[in-house]
Formats: C-alpha cells, structure tokens, sequence
C-alpha cells in the first residue's frame, strides 16, 4: 500500500511584484518550475524567498503579476482551494488532535471517509516510517516525529504541488541531514512538482534538482547545484554558496593578472578592466618549490592554518596582501607536512576552476 | 551509598537552611489566609449548626428546605447565573475573537474600552445603569423621544435590568481569560488549515474554536461563580424582585438578625460552589483526555 503518483504540474510566475512600503519583497519575479521539480528558493532572511512560498501557497497577496499551475491562472484562488500540500517551518500540527486525525484532516475536507481514508493514512504514515504511530498525540511526538507527521499530512490527500518552508531548521545537524536524504528519496517515489525553501546552502546543494538563488526580492541566478557552485553569476551566490576566496583581477592586454601574476580562467570574461577571481578553497593546491605545469601559480605566505577533523583549512596571503584559503583532506602524513606559519609557499589551481566574475565595487 | 563525601554535611545544611527560609517568607501570607479566611468560614459554618440557645440544630438547614422562599432564591440565583454567563459568552466570544485578530495596538485600545468601566468601583457602575435605565432614565427618553417606543420599557428593577449590569460588569472576566487562550493559538495552525483545503469557516470550527474552549471554559467558571454570589447589582437594579442568596443572606442579617440561617445560606453557598469548581476541574481534565492535550 503505497500512496499514488499523481500528475504533476509545471508552475508558472510571471512578473510578481510584492512590496512593503518602500521594500520590495518581490521584484517583478519570473520562474517557471518544471513539472516533477525539486526546486530550492535560497536566501539570506529577508530575501524574499518567504514571501514568494506565500504567494505560491495564497497567503500573501501579490500587487500584481500571474501566478500558474499547468495551465490554471492561481494567481487570484483562495488558499483553500489551491490543492497545494505545504509543510510548514514549526510544522503547525493541530495539537487537539492525534496524528492519524492531523493527516485525515485534507481527507475529510475532500469527503474521503471511512476505510479509504483509513487505507491512505496508513500508507501516509508508513511513507513516511511511522506506522502505528496514528494514536499517537503531538505532544508526545519529537521534533522529527513531528517533521514526518507534518510531511504525511501534506502528501496524504496527493497534491499536485507541495511546499516546504524551511521543514528541516528545528531539527539536530544529524538528523537534518538523515531527512534530506529522505525528503530527496521521498520526492523520487512521489513526483511532485516540489519548491522547497531554505537559507541553508549545503542543504540547496544535497536535495535540489535546481535551485533558485534570491536576494532583494529577485531571483539571482536559476541553475542545477553544480553549475551554481562552480559558475556563479555574481559575486553574492559566489560568497553565499560554499566558501571562496575573492581576489581582485586586472586585465594587461590580452591577459589577466592576479597580484602580478597571469591567469587562465574558464567561462566568459567579463568586460572591463577589473574583475574578481573566484577560487574555491578545496581546489586550491599546495605545490612544492617546484612543480605546478599546466596550472596557475600564485606565491603565497602562510599567516594560519586551522585543524578541522575531516579537513584542514590553510590561510595565506598573497604579495599584495590579499587572503586566500586552502582545505585539504586531513590525512596524518599530510597534517605532519604542513608548512609551518609565515612559510613561504606555492598555491596552484587549475584553469577550470578559475573563474572571473564581474567586478561590482 | 552513603552521604559522607566531601561537603556532603555542609550542602545538606544548606538545602534545610533555604527550605526554611523559603517557609519563613510565606509564613505571612499563610497566616493573613488563616485568620481572614479559615477562621471566618469556620465561624460562619459553626454559626449554621447552632440554634438560638447556642444548642447544636439542624433547624437552619431544616428550615431552608421548608421554606419555599429559598428554593426561590436558589432557583433565581441560578437562573440569573446561567442567563448572564450565556449572554456574557454571547457577547464575549465574538468580541475577544475580533481583539485576538486585530494588531496588538489597536487590540490594546479596544481592551482599555472593556477594561475601562472595570477599573472604576462597581456600585458607582451600577448606579449609573439605574440612571440610564429607569423609567425617566436617558434610554427611555431617548427612545420615546425618537418614536421608537410609547411607554417606558421597564428596563430596571426586575430581572432584565440585573441582567444587563451584571453582564456589564461580569464581561471583562470572561473576556480576558478567552482573549488569552485565543492569542497563543498558533496562526500557522489556520494558514495549515486553509491549506489542507478547510474554508474559513470550517477552519474556524474545526481548529479555532476547539483551541479556544479552555479559555472559554475559564472565562465561563469564573463568570459562572462570580455570579452566584453577587449582591450589589440585584440589590439596586433588581428592585427587590431579584433576590439572590447574598441578598437573602443580608435580609437574614439586616431584618431577621438571623445569624444561624445567613450561615447556613453561606455555607450552602460555599459548598455548591466548591462542587461546582471540582466538576468544571473534571470536566476539563476529560476534554484534555479526549481532545488530546493543547499545549
């Protein structure tokens, strides 16, 4: 007994624009999520992610612009009658009844009753690992119980579109990260058009099929994980996402010069006669005096290095001051040959982890 | 295992020393307790037993079930009880329901509006109700001014004009309690409750309002049991057609100088209320059980 696969449906949004006073909440967003999505809206609070969620669910009411499910104009449709399941931020269990009434709930509204209903609470709760957990009272439930409890309630009635507001932030780092593995196999077994918010990048990378970069109220950069980690658009999704070293760029003729070095990069140059180079820490390299063909070398002195575990993160600074960071796996023969601090040393990087973004300050 | 490791006497001493402290700060408050609360009930209920040769007697008691005026006084004290609770509900629920759902500000000013007429001292309050409703009162004036009505309305000295200052003064006591219980209800639970399909309406009903009956149930005891031992506004708005137990309890004192019977009356009182409060304790643990627990 499983729950079915419903037809999932493409969202459209189409110029929303929401503002408070002077702020704009959202900017004139366009998007279209693909039928079947796992979509991320990431963002610093305050970006404007939330308040696109709402506008999706129908309980914030846009200035203006078209909001469409499939081919269903939404834009003006009640929240009640937008057949959207939602998983909210503190889960909003009803706390006057057990967990098999919380996900009976949509079912009763939709007059499913009796041993169908019972049929599909059973299969929501197995769904998501809670069988027999139906006379249970919220209560008595964990936070990830409570999660799960939540997640059933909204996939239960089979909506075409589900949403989640950041499902996952009350939740212990471990058991976060256990959920997103679920959450993402969930999302393969049901098909559902999902978009999924969050402020946590780690968590956009691991679960999304795309990810929606936000900030201001617009939508920054739409891209699949891998393309928005090593192509940032700008430099605001290059620092929000993963760690990265930014160093200034100046372009001498046909070439570009990082503290007096030249470079290689990869992509598009930007125009100008400035630009900022983006290097991500893990694919720096420590080279030897000599060594290092075929890649760009910068000379570098090391001002820290700190021990993380699984990791080590070595801090240097280039000639002209700047800062660059190295992490490299933590082996025991390697941690023993670290150069010691204020050692001079020799950082290399490939050209196709060289990227130039366009200089903004 | 033994409590003799390091500082063991020591820390003991001083858990002893902090509990008596703590006795010795209540103490105070204990004794006000006991000599305005316990000594006085106790009088009163040895008052009760005792006849006029200060020979112990059942006859108050006996009395109150032989004389039909009072069971009237009870069957009134009662009714009276149940209309304003019901009216005070009436008005109450849909009034704390539009300050729960108001910005805290303007909810703020709307609440010094109920809460305002509280503040002043309820004789002046009842009063000023004998003042609007009488027969040559601003309400009958007015309304006969402006053709709605030809006669004065006999708005006071009977039951009705009980009813509306009691309801007046009882309302902020049911209110505040309800208008509690209804702002901790978690706004996402509705916005959940829209979006798993529930209109308005049937949001309201299947999750509002059960989440707020602990606060309506509240709000309803403490109404309910204020109003079985009111005395000033069916003295003064009743007309001497109202007679509640405290009203009867004062004829006793002030015409008969019937101590014995007042006591009885009292403790009959006491005792109903006290029942009262231990059903309505009861009641509400079984709703926890059956509706499952609300926080």
């Amino acid at each position: 007994m499983t729950l079915r696969q419903r037809a999932a449906v493409p969202i459209t949004l189409r110029g929303l624009r929401k503002r408070y006073g002077e702020v704009r909440a959202l900017d004139d967003v366009d998007l279209d999520v693909r039928s079947g999505e796992f979509l991320t809206l990431l963002g610093p609070s305050g970006s404007g992610k939330t308040t696109l969620l709402m506008v999706l669910a129908g309980f914030i009411r846009p200035d203006q612009g078209r909001l469409l499910f499939g081919d269903d104009e939404v834009t003006r449709l009640p929240p009640h009658q937008r057949d959207i399941g939602m998983v909210f931020q503190n889960y909003a269990l009803f706390p006057h009844m057990d967990v098999a009434a919380n996900i009976a709930y949509p079912l009763k509204l939709r007059g499913i009753g009796g041993a169908e209903q019972q049929r599909r609470v059973e299969a929501a709760l197995q769904t998501v690992q809670l069988a027999g957990y139906g006379a249970r009272r919220i209560d008595q439930l964990s936070g990830g119980q409570r999660q799960r409890v939540a997640l059933a309630r909204a996939i239960v009635f089979e909506p075409r579109i589900v949403l989640m507001d950041e499902p996952l932030s009350a939740l212990d780092k471990q058991l976060r990260e256990r959920m997103q593995i679920e959450l993402r196999q969930l999302h393969e077994q049901l098909g559902t058009t999902t978009i999924y918010v969050t402020h946590d990048q780690r968590e956009a990378l691991t679960m999304s099929d795309r990810v929606a970069v936000v900030n201001g109220g617009r939508i920054v950069q739409l891209d699949t994980p891998r393309a928005l980690y090593e192509q940032p658009a700008n430099r605001f999704v290059a620092e929000f996402i993963g760690e990265s070293s930014l160093l200034p760029v100046q372009r001498d003729g046909d070439v570009w010069r990082c503290a007096g070095q030249a470079i290689a990069h990869s992509g598009a140059a930007p125009s100008g006669a400035r630009a900022c180079l983006l290097l991500r820490p893990e694919r720096v390299r420590l080279l030897g005096a000599e060594g290092g063909e075929g890649l760009n070398v910068l000379p570098a002195q090391v001002s820290g290095i700190v021990y993380q575990g699984d990791s080590f993160l070595l801090q240097a600074r280039l000639a002209d001051g700047h800062a660059i960071s190295l992490r490299g796996i933590a082996g025991a023969a390697v941690l023993d040959s670290l150069p010691a601090p204020a050692a001079a040393v020799r950082l290399g990087f490939a050209q196709a982890d060289t990227v130039l973004l366009p200089d903004e300050t | 295992m033994h409590d003799d490791g390091p500082n063991a006497a020591g820390l003991k001493r001083d858990e002893r020393r902090e509990r008596l402290a703590l006795l010795g700060l209540s103490a105070p408050a204990l004794l006000l307790v006991f000599v305005t609360m316990v000594l006085p009930v106790g009088w009163l209920f040895a008052l009760s037993f005792l006849a006029d040769d200060a020979t112990f007697s059942l006859e108050h008691y006996r009395r109150m079930l032989e004389q039909p005026s009072y069971g009237r006084t009870f069957v009134t004290t009662f009714k009276v009880s149940v209309f304003t609770t019901a009216l005070c509900i009436g008005l109450g629920y849909p009034l704390a329901y539009a300050l729960s759902q108001m910005s805290r500000r303007a909810a703020g000013l709307c609440l010094i509006a109920v809460l305002l007429p509280f503040w002043t001292s309820l004789l002046v309050r009842t009063y000023a109700w004998l003042v609007l409703l009488q027969r040559k009162g601003l309400i009958n004036e007015w309304g006969i001014g402006l053709g709605w009505w030809d006669e004065p309305l006999a708005l006071v000295h009977n039951l009705t004009g009980t009813l509306i200052g009691m309801v007046h003064i009882m309302l902020p006591f049911l209110v505040l309690p309800l208008l509690a219980a209804m702002r901790s209800i978690d706004a996402d639970l509705l916005k959940a409750a829209a979006n798993l399909g529930a209109s308005p309406a049937r949001a309201f009903r299947t999750v509002f309002l059960p989440l707020s009956l602990p606060g309506l149930l509240a709000g309803t005891l403490i109404v309910f049991i204020l109003c079985l031992g009111f005395y000033v506004t069916p003295a003064v708005l009743g007309g001497g057609k109202v007679i509640m137990v405290s009203n009867h309890i004062a004829n006793d004192i002030e015409l008969f100088f019937n101590w014995g019977a007042a006591s009885a009356l009292g403790v009959v009182l006491l005792v109903l209320t006290l029942a009262l409060l231990w059903a309505a304790t009861r009641l509400l643990r079984l709703e926890q059980v059956l509706g499952g627990s609300h926080r």
